[in-house]
Formats: C-alpha cells, structure tokens, sequence
C-alpha cells in the first residue's frame, strides 16, 4: 500500500505539536491545556486505529513505510513502518495514553509542564513503536526515559525522588548494555542501522561469524528485558509505579513496558533467531520466576499501587514465557497479552488513582466499601480482575491459554545448548506457570473484596464524591475494550498473526 | 623545493593568526590606556566579539581551497617559505580552537576569583593563536615555537590567580612537567635535524629519513617527539600533570585547557607522524603505528577508572578528560593502520572521526566546566556533593550539565554517541576488534563517574535545597548555546561529518 499522507509521523508528531502548542499557552489557561492534550491524543488515536485498521492483513510485512537518509555514512536513516505486531501496539498506546489524559483531568500542580512532559513521553513510545532503524529507536526510547524521571519526580508521592532516580538509572544501564550488544552486531553484519537490512546482514553472516555475535543476544535481550522487568531486575518497577503519578503509571505499566517486551522480541529474537534458539530455553527460568515470585508478592502487599505494579510484574512475565516458546502459539499469545495486558494495567491504575485522589488511602487494610461510592470503578476492577485471572469472554483467557500452548508445545523442540536432547522443562514450566492463574485469583479476589465490597466501616470514605463523566468514560472506554477483544480476540489476533508469521519465518529459516 | 615561492597573498594562511595577535594587542590597549579602568566584564565580551570577528573574517576571506591533489614536490599548499600549510586540516582545527576561546571568554566573564583583566583575555587569546599555528605547523621549528607559545601562554593562565595558593601550583606544575616534555621533544627534533642532514621541511626530513639507513635513532627520535605530544594530549605516561593543573587552575580556562589544548595536540601528533614518518614507507613508522593502540587502551583505563574514584569535580573531568584523550587515541590508532595498508578512504575516514569527536567534545567538556565554574562559586565548593540538589537549585543549568554528561558518557542521541560511533566504526574497518570491545568496556565503566554527577544533582539534597542558584547571563548563554549543539549536531551529523572528512582529505592529500 502507498500512502502520500505520512500517517506514522503524524501520529508522533501529533503530541509533539500537541506539547509545542501547550508550551506557548498561558500557565493559567488549564482548560485550554487539558484540550489541547486530549485533542493531540484524539488525534494519534483516530490515526493509529486507521492504521491498525488499514493494515492490510493479505499482503503482511512491514507497511505504511516512510524512509530518508539522514546519516548514511553510519548506516542511519529515518525510517518508520508497522508491521503485525507492531500495529496493536501503537492503537494500544494511543487507548491508555488518551484515557491517561482524561483521569488526569483534575489535576492542578504546574498542569502545563506535566502535559507537555506526558505528550513528549508518548511520543517517545509511538516512535519507539514505529522505528525501524535502530538508531532511531534508540533515540526515541532515550526520549521516553527522561520525561519519565521528571514526571515521577516532580508529580510523583512519597519517595518518587528516590523512585525515580532508581528507575532512571535501572533502564538506562539496560538500555546501555542493550546498545553495546546491539553494536556488535551493527559492526559485525553491515554496519548499518536499518532493521531489515541488518536483519539480512546477520543472515548472510558466516556460521563463525555468528558464532562469536550470538552471547551479545543475552546482552540484546536482557537489557531491553529490564523494561520488561524481568526478574531480578524488575526491582524498579514497584517503587516506581507506587511513586508515579496515576497517568505515568498507566502509561508506564500498561505501554512502556510493552516496549521492553517488543523491543527485545524485534531487535532480539527477530535480528537473531538462531541465537534465541540457542539461550531463550535457559532465559525462560527467569521469566516463570517472574510470574511466580512476583504474583506471590502482589498477594503479601497491602499497599494497592505496589500490587498493581508486581502485577505488572507478573503479567509481563508471561508475555516473555510467550516469547521464549518461540512458537505460533506462544507469540500470538504474547502479542495479545501485551496488548490486553496494557489495557488492564492502564485500567487498574486509573482506578488505583481514583481512590487516591480522593481519600489519600492506598492501603487496602484502611479502605473499605467503596462500592457505595464509586459502583462504576468497582465494576471497572471486577472486569479487570477477570482479564487478568484469565477468564473466558476477556482477552486474558484467550492470551493465556495460547501461552501456555505454546510453552507445552516448545518441550518437544530439540534443545541447541544441550545437543542430542528435547527441551523437555517448558512441559514442567507451562504447567508451573499455570498457577499464575490462581495466584491472581487470590489478589485480585481479595482486593475487590477488601476495597470495594466491604463493609463500610469508615464514614469518612463514605462522604468521599464520585465520579465525574470523564472518570466514568474513561473506565467504561477501557473495559469496552477488553470486551471487545475478549468477545472477538480475532480482532486483534488477526493483525498480530501476521506479524508472528514473519517471525515464524525467519526462525524457520534460522533453523533450516 | 617542496613548497611555492613567496607571493603576499600567503599571508591569507595566517590570516586568522594575524588577527588575533592583532585583538590580543587591541584588548592589552583598551585595558592599559582606557581613562577610567574598564570593566573587566565589557574586556570579556571584546574579546569573545573579537574573537568572532576574526572567525567570520576568516571564513570569508581566508578558507583554503579543497585542492586537487598536487604534483609530488611541489605542493601548492606548503606556503610561507614551508613553514605553514595552508589546507583545510588547519584551518577546521582553528574553528575548534576559535570557538573554544570565545566560550571560554564568555565563562570567565563570570568567574569572579580570576579577575580576568586585560592580561588574561589576551593571553587566552594569544594561546588560541598559538594553537592555530601548530594546527598548520608544516616544518620542525614551527612546531616547536607554536608548541613552546602556546604552552607559555597556558603556563600563565594555569597559575593566573596568584593569590590562590593551588592556582600557583597549577602554574609551577604544569610549567615544570611542560618544560621537561618540552626539553625531551625538542632532544627528539635535533636528532631528526641531524638525521636528515639539516632539513626541517616536513617533506624533505621524511625523503631524507625514508632513504637513509638509521632506523634506531630515527625510532628514538620519534619517540621523543611523541612524548611531548602525549604531554599536550595529557595520554599515558606523560598525564600526571592533568588533575592537580586542572584543580588548581581558574575553571573557565581549564575548559580551554582540557579541549582546545587537547585539540591542537591530536593536530600535530596526526600531521607530523603521517608527514615525517610516512607509513608505510618510513622505516620507523611501524614503531608509532603499533605504540598508538596499547597508549590508547592505558590511556583509556587509567582515566576512566582513576575517574570513579575522585570526589572533586574538577579532578573527575580530569581524569575523564584524560579518558576521552583515549578515545581519541582509537581514532589514530585506526589512522595508522589504515594509512599502512595504503587504504586512503580509511584513513580519512579515522582522521575525520578524530576531528568530528575533537569538535564534539570541545562544545561538551566547555558546557561541563562552565557549570562547574558558576557551581563552585556559588556553593563554594569544588566537591561533586557541591552538585547536591542542582536539579531544583538551578534546574535548566542542571538539564545542561546531564546533557553534557550524558554526551561524555556516549548515550544516545547525544552527539558523543555519533562521534563515538564514527571512532570505532573506523577501528573495526582495520580489524581492531579487540581495541573497540576495550573502548566499549571502558564507555560501562565510564557510567559510573557520570552518571554520579547527574544522581547528584537530581537525587541528593542538600542543607539550601530551596535557595535558588542564579546564573549569570553570560555563563547562562554558553551552557545553552553548547547543550543546544550538543543535541543539534546529531540531527546534522553529516553536514558536519562531510566537513571533517574535507579536511581529513586535505591533510592526507
């Protein structure tokens, strides 16, 4: 397909221009600020849904292309594109970043910084969605990171220097390691930054070549792995979602780290197949613990914005079980979980902010019967606690079950690292990381039952106000997505399975 | 002869030597006979002006032509009786020097304990002269005055605030370490004096020294001069000088000091090896092409890891200035493979890294010390936990000085991430592997030091968290107008990348 219109641009640069108007608005003008930033959103939300769905399904690949040189001598260029997996992506993050807007909507301290600095942040995220030179997705990630530390560090609550200076530094280094891996490869085959040429580069590469670039895949994985949080170095995002102001922790639970987990899936599996092959049946360890360790944490905290974000934790850690399956199944899987899994996560925070902004409670010992006051945010969380236990009818049961299809189906792949034998443990992972699925049920159970089911003990929470319609559109928006992708997963599943296919392609080809 | 018969339109290759020797005596002038005692702030802002006067003279008038390659012998750009060379190597390198003295300028506006008068701005500005010249330098007695003049001049201004106890030593020291270097370089041009049987011509030394049968004393000779090119470039062994000069000396000029200084000794050090000892034809030359990689990775390791343990500031960006110097080193170790293997498309391209990162890490490292400077003063400390809190204090300068960290560091889309890539993308097109996974090693280890700067700033707090540090105009300026080029040079790498591969070309032509 041939568009004139440079649609992926626009949709970047429609917060750009977005935070360049907010900049040269009055500081006391709020009102006009918050439009302008829910119309930049609008804007990239009505363009990337175009995308996602003008994507064409028939023809696959990487579309809606724009490319220029802009530094040849390096190999670097400006070149955006989407493919399947990439698309969802982008609609993703134009949902949560839009309702992060409206949820936001009361907020009152220095709103023209925190508007300008939120919009310079997704479009960050789109670009990093979008780029496919290499470079140029450094760039863009770069550029999420540092309105991030300011957004937590000068909107955030208790401990947000601390927690925001730990996430800066957490991601940074992992991003650095990341670079260094992705450099050796830039010099081994091709010196160039072009995702796809590189991609044919390290095809064409000597086996002994490869041989000596294939460790810098750990180094490739695992540093974008740290926005992924994977375990143990998922220790940033706790500390930084409980300090993060609630638009940044939906922003940063539900679409960063899905950053991370796409980042390492392109530059990391799809750049060198054959080397994912080779380590992901050992770095699959780390991702059940992962699910494991950090649902069992979600379930000891009473602290509600710690147990969303080790939520996030886990729930990313099934996304890279998807990963590491490296099959149909586990990748569509992932592909869906990251997508439904962002929605959830936005929602669960905006909820989580909800309460917050109005009782200064996050203590889920303190907080009791709020469904008297708020029904719809209890309906809200009931809905997002199903997707995230995997109930049948919401996306996290379709995601789900095909990741752990794919991990069953991964135990009979014959094992590289360990020649001669199978890849026997993803049976005995598939069925651990099945248990995911109760520990879930266990804290998300409790807290709807202790927050919002409860008796009313406290009469002060009960005098608390409810909710206004953009709070209310904006929990009715998002659930209205999980529906619909849970009622029809196809919708997305569709456009995702092409994107898999090429990966399927290349590993096929890699192994071939 | 190797070089062009006299004709007074070669002055136009001096001609932004001239003008500044001419502003050095117009500012000493202005600060001697004005009736009333000038400010010194107006004495400032007139030689930064001046300074830009003559750079946007010299680029109308006196820009080199990108010539053709000449006739072996007569080389149309070796003018002023071979003394010069007119070509477009120098004349970028001069831009460095140039733009490196007007932000220094316009820093020392500011800082108070200097009290720049006259005196100072001139010397500066003289040194940047000096500079120029040993840019250009095309001749052994050349290189030695320019060497020993701007060396002076620097010597002065290192211990220029007299009632500072640490200035002066800064002065004695560097003074001292200066001469010794400069003794032991200037043992090494007699013996190449002698060796080629009284020539100093760059050209005709080489042809002397390709032919005659004395490689021993040839090596010796070379690696004397190289000793005191490594002094200027502060690289394994001859480095001590560099952190107690830089604590002790007034922190504007030690920005000066740590790039533009830094600069004209890579000029010299890529002209005079590739003129003199010409691989692979000189037999001495496969000496200095193998010496520059283990000085590169001693250079490299010693700064970056001496670095993590300073808690002044000024003797961090000491040492990590000495790291970058390592840096650098890649590049020319790069240069002389490449140029050995007779590749002149590589070669170029190492000595364009070099050039592009020279420039880049000018605009950073002068960025770095003119907060450093406005810092000090105003905390009255030269401890990194004088940088406690700056992110409220004085967020816009604190946002300046990450920039500037970050681009040391090399992360992207700072420019120090292109330039580096550019030095060890040149390395890898030689086979250096092992010399790049160094740098790269080296670049994690460098995390450490420069991002404490930044953790500092934003993490710690201190006792006068919520005083306000107010910067000065002028300093304000020079840290916006430095963090905006460190940002703006990425987009626009390639026009600045095809100017530095220009004058690659000119040298090597």
């Amino acid at each position: 397909m041939n568009f004139s219109i440079p649609v992926l641009t626009l949709i970047m640069l429609a917060p750009v221009i977005g935070a360049a108007v907010i900049l040269i608005t009055p500081r006391e003008r709020t009102d006009i600020i918050k439009t302008v930033a829910a119309s930049a959103f609008a804007v990239s939300l009505l363009l990337s849904f175009f995308v996602f769905a003008g994507y064409d399904r028939a023809v696959g690949g990487f579309q809606f292309a724009e490319q220029t040189s802009w530094i040849p001598e390096l190999g670097i260029g400006y070149h955006v594109a989407v493919d399947g997996f990439s698309a969802p992506m982008l609609l993703l993050t134009a949902i949560v970043a839009f309702c992060a807007v409206l949820v936001s909507w009361k907020l009152d301290d220095r709103p023209r910084e925190f508007f300008s600095f939120l919009l310079m942040l997704v479009a960050g995220v789109f670009g990093a969605f979008m780029s496919l030179d290499i470079f140029l997705f450094l760039i863009f990630y770069e550029l999420v990171l540092f309105p991030v530390y300011v957004l937590i560090a000068g909107w955030g609550s208790k401990n947000r220097e601390y927690a925001a200076m730990k996430l800066t530094i957490y991601l940074f280094v992992g991003s650095l390691v990341a670079i260094v891996g992705l450099l050796v490869v830039y010099f081994q085959a091709g010196a160039t930054f072009d995702f796809v040429k590189l991609q044919q580069g390290v095809l064409a590469l000597a086996p002994e070549k490869f041989e000596q670039i294939k460790p810098w895949f750990i180094a490739i994985f695992i540093g974008f792995g740290v926005l992924a949080s994977i375990w143990p170095l998922h220790n940033w995002s706790p500390d930084g979602y409980a300090a993060a102001p609630t638009a940044v922790s939906m922003l940063h639970g539900g679409v960063l780290k899905a950053t991370g987990a796409y980042a390492a899936l392109r530059f990391g599996v799809q750049l060198m197949p054959e080397a994912a092959q080779y380590y992901l049946p050992v770095i699959v360890f780390l991702c059940l613990a992962n699910v494991i360790y950090a649902g069992l944490i979600a379930f000891r905290q009473t602290d509600l914005k710690y147990i969303i974000g080790f939520s996030s934790v886990a729930h990313l850690g099934l996304v890279l079980l998807g990963i590491t399956s490296l099959n149909e199944f586990g990748l569509n899987g992932a592909g869906l979980e990251l997508f439904a899994g962002g929605v959830m996560t936005g929602l669960m925070f905006a909820l989580v902010g909800m309460i917050y902004e109005r009782a200064h409670l996050r203590d889920i010992e303190e907080l009791n019967g709020m469904f008297r006051v708020m029904p719809l945010a209890a309906i809200g969380f009931v809905i997002g606690s199903l997707a995230a236990m995997g109930m049948p009818g919401l996306p996290g049961f379709p995601a789900e079950v095909m990741i752990f299809m794919g991990l069953w189906r991964a135990a009979e792949t014959p094992s590289l690292i360990f020649p001669g034998q199978l890849n026997w443990w993803f049976s005995w992972i598939a069925i651990a990381g099945v248990l995911t699925v109760v520990i879930t049920a266990a804290w998300t159970l409790r807290v709807a039952y202790k927050v919002y089911f409860s008796e009313p003990k406290n009469p002060e929470l009960q005098k608390l106000p409810g909710l206004d319609a953009l709070e209310k559109f904006s929990i009715v928006f998002m659930c209205g997505v999980l529906i619909v992708v849970g009622v029809m997963p196809n919708t997305v599943m569709q456009v995702i399975q092409v994107g898999v296919q090429t990966i399927l392609a290349s590993l096929t080809r890699a192994s071939g | 002869m190797a070089y062009s018969e006299f004709d007074p339109s070669q002055f136009l290759a001096i001609a932004p030597e001239i003008g500044l020797v001419l502003w050095a005596l117009v500012i000493l002038a202005v600060d001697m006979f004005s009736a009333r005692r000038i400010a010194r702030r107006t004495l400032g802002i007139l030689a930064a002006a001046g300074m830009a006067a003559v750079l946007i003279l010299s680029l109308l008038i006196a820009v080199p032509p990108a010539g053709v390659m000449p006739q072996i012998g007569s080389d149309p750009r070796s003018v002023l009786g071979g003394m010069i060379r007119h070509d477009l190597f120098a004349f970028v390198f001069r831009i460095i020097f140039i733009l490196a003295g007007i932000l220094t300028c316009l820093v020392s506006i500011d800082f108070r304990p200097a009290r720049a008068g006259g005196e100072y701005y001139a010397l500066l500005i003289l040194a940047t002269m000096a500079m120029g010249l040993m840019a250009a330098s095309n001749d052994l007695i050349m290189l030695y005055l320019a060497t020993e003049a701007s060396s002076f001049a620097l010597y002065l201004l290192a211990g220029f605030m007299r009632d500072t106890p640490r200035s002066a030593e800064a002065g004695i020291k560097y003074f001292v370490f200066g001469a010794v270097t400069s003794s032991i370089m200037l043992y090494g041009l007699a013996l190449i004096f002698g060796l080629s049987g009284g020539q100093t011509h760059y050209g005709a030394v080489a042809q002397v020294l390709a032919g005659a049968d004395t490689r021993m004393l040839a090596v010796l000779a070379m690696l004397l001069v190289i000793a005191g090119f490594a002094f200027k470039t502060s690289a394994v062994p001859f480095h001590f000088w560099t952190p107690d000069v830089y604590e002790g000396a007034p922190t504007p000029f030690v920005g000066f000091l740590s790039t533009a200084s830094k600069a004209a000794g890579f000029a010299i050090l890529m002209r005079f090896l590739v003129y003199v000892f010409e691989p692979p034809f000189s037999q001495a030359s496969v000496v200095w092409v193998q010496l520059m990689q283990p000085l590169a990775i001693l250079t490299m390791f010693l700064g970056n890891l001496l670095a993590i343990t300073q808690s002044n500031i000024k003797r961090m960006l000491a040492y990590s200035s000495i790291a970058q110097a390592g840096y650098m080193l890649i590049g020319v170790t790069a240069f002389g493979f490449a140029y050995s293997r007779q590749s002149p498309e590589a070669a170029a391209d190492a000595v364009a890294a070099v050039i592009f990162y020279a420039a880049t890490y000018m605009l950073t490292n002068i960025a770095a010390f003119a907060v450093v400077s406005i810092v000090s003063q105003r905390v009255g400390s030269e401890q990194i936990s004088a940088f406690n809190g700056l992110g409220r204090r004085a967020p816009y300068t604190a946002l300046g000085m990450t920039a500037a960290m970050l681009s040391l560091l090399g992360a992207p889309p700072l420019v120090g991430f292109v330039g580096k890539l550019f030095l060890f993308r040149a390395a890898i097109s030689d086979d250096l592997l092992l010399l790049v996974a160094i740098g790269v090693v080296n670049v994690l280890i460098s995390v450490f030091y420069y991002l404490g700067i930044v953790r500092a700033m934003y993490v710690e707090r201190s006792p006068d968290d919520e005083q306000p540090i107010r910067i000065p105009a002028a300093t304000a300026w020079v840290v916006l107008v430095s963090s905006a080029a460190i940002l703006f040079i990425t987009v626009a790498s390639m026009q600045f990348w095809s100017v530095a591969l220009d004058a690659a070309k000119a040298l090597l032509n």
